[in-house]
């Protein structure tokens, strides 16, 4: 063949290399929606995180705010530690309330926010006070079982 | 001395073993030494990228959108189940570009290009063509090997990102047009569970050292073989065996430390 209908074809095929490269980094992955490089971090300590895990991310009112940083275990309270990366454009109140949820029944489990009434906002490296631990199904049958017990006998 | 005799053979084995791979490993450098001419002489490795690459391109396409076709059918045979069709996206998605977009890419490119180079290197030494290189001060390395093996490394990566890519299109296809998944969770959920560095980068990375792999195999294997139309065909063989095998378990390895215990 000769050598300007190999350039052409070789062009083509890294060309389209690249593009099914791009595509898959925006379409298929989360580089199109998501860019955390502009974010403030606050932390937030719960009694159990569940299935919780880095990256999981952040909702408030079911709109993607933020991403979960690390999870480490503080051995001065025993609790679990939470940094979240959160997007500068959203602000929060200090007295936000941090959840974790999950979505649907077998998702996987995230964190929402629930806005306080409070004037002043949260800064980086601040704590959200007021938290809510993870369901944990043991615990939640226990709760039913004692509930059962209780209940006089029919 | 029968047990003596199988001991010895072994011994024998061995040896051989551990000498080839030696071989390969001062191969694999020797071509990193020889690169720097090839790169002056572009054309060259165009001229490779053509026919490993381009040609590459319909049955690593088909194989793609079989594929992905197939994992969206599996996979909403399965997920359906459990109630979570919606998930197809992310299963289809990840395992793409995870696992079968590097591998069954890297597996169809040994045989297609990785045999074709063996051979074709294998054909010049028994008709003595590079030695006729060697006679005119032309470094064969530098002339033959390099090229191919820039060649193979650089259209690699590509050929397993248009796999990935149109598989995950033949999933869409599957799923979505076909089935009547839900269309905008199949994207978001997908978008959602795919991360640029820890999958798609990941899986590029698998790619590279695929591609590597197997085209430092067969060009060994080619420049190694006997000048013999026997040894030319033993060779081809060994290159896909060897390759193949040598892709399976490079997976592994890489799967465990990127994926391993996260």
């Amino acid at each position: 063949m000769e050598r300007t209908g190999i350039d052409l074809w070789v062009g083509m095929f890294v060309v389209a290399g690249v593009a099914a490269l791009v595509m898959l980094a925006m379409k298929v992955g989360n580089l199109g929606t998501y860019n955390v490089s502009d974010a403030y971090k606050v932390h937030a300590y719960f009694a159990n995180v569940g299935g919780l895990k880095a990256t999981a991310s952040i909702k408030s009112a079911g709109v993607l705010v933020g991403r979960v940083e690390s999870i480490t275990l503080d051995t001065e309270r025993y609790e679990a530690k939470v940094v979240m990366s959160i997007d500068k454009r959203y602000q929060f109140s200090r007295d936000t309330i941090g959840k974790i949820l999950t979505s649907g029944l077998l998702g996987e489990q995230y964190i929402g926010l629930d806005a306080g009434g409070d004037t002043e906002m949260l800064k980086d490296g601040e704590q959200l006070k007021m938290t809510q631990s993870a369901m944990v199904l043991e615990d939640l049958v226990g709760k039913f079982l004692y509930s059962k017990a209780e209940e006089p006998a029919k | 001395m029968p047990a003596a005799k199988t001991i010895r053979a072994i011994g024998h084995r061995t040896i051989n073993a551990v000498w080839r791979i030696g071989m390969a490993t001062r191969f694999f450098f020797l071509i990193l030494m020889y690169s720097g001419s090839s790169f002056r002489r572009f054309h060259l490795i165009i001229k490779e990228l053509f026919s490993t690459g381009v040609m590459s391109l319909i049955i690593i396409v088909v194989a793609g959108l079989f594929v992905g076709m197939v994992l969206g059918l599996q996979g909403y045979e399965t997920l359906k189940r459990y109630g979570s069709e919606s998930a197809l996206g992310v299963m289809v998605a990840l395992g793409l570009v995870r696992e079968l977009g590097p591998v069954v890419a890297a597996l169809l490119f040994a045989s297609r290009a990785g045999s074709a180079m063996t051979a074709e290197i294998g054909l010049m030494k028994a008709t003595e063509q590079i030695s006729a290189m060697e006679m005119m001060a032309v470094h064969p390395i530098a002339r033959i090997v390099a090229p191919r093996f820039w060649a193979g490394i650089i259209s690699m990566p590509l050929l397993a990102a248009l796999f990935s890519a149109v598989g995950v299109f033949g999933g869409y296809f599957v799923g979505v047009v076909q089935i009547g998944v839900d269309e905008g969770s199949f994207w978001a959920q997908m978008q959602a569970a795919v991360d640029f560095e820890h999958d798609i980068l990941n899986g590029v990375i698998k790619s590279f050292v695929f591609g590597t792999a197997v085209t430092v195999i067969a060009l060994f294997e080619g420049y190694d073989a006997p000048p013999t139309a026997e040894g030319v065909s033993g060779a081809t063989t060994r290159t896909v065996v060897t390759s193949s095998l040598a892709i399976l378990m490079l997976d592994f390895i890489l799967t465990a430390m990127m994926f391993g215990g996260s």
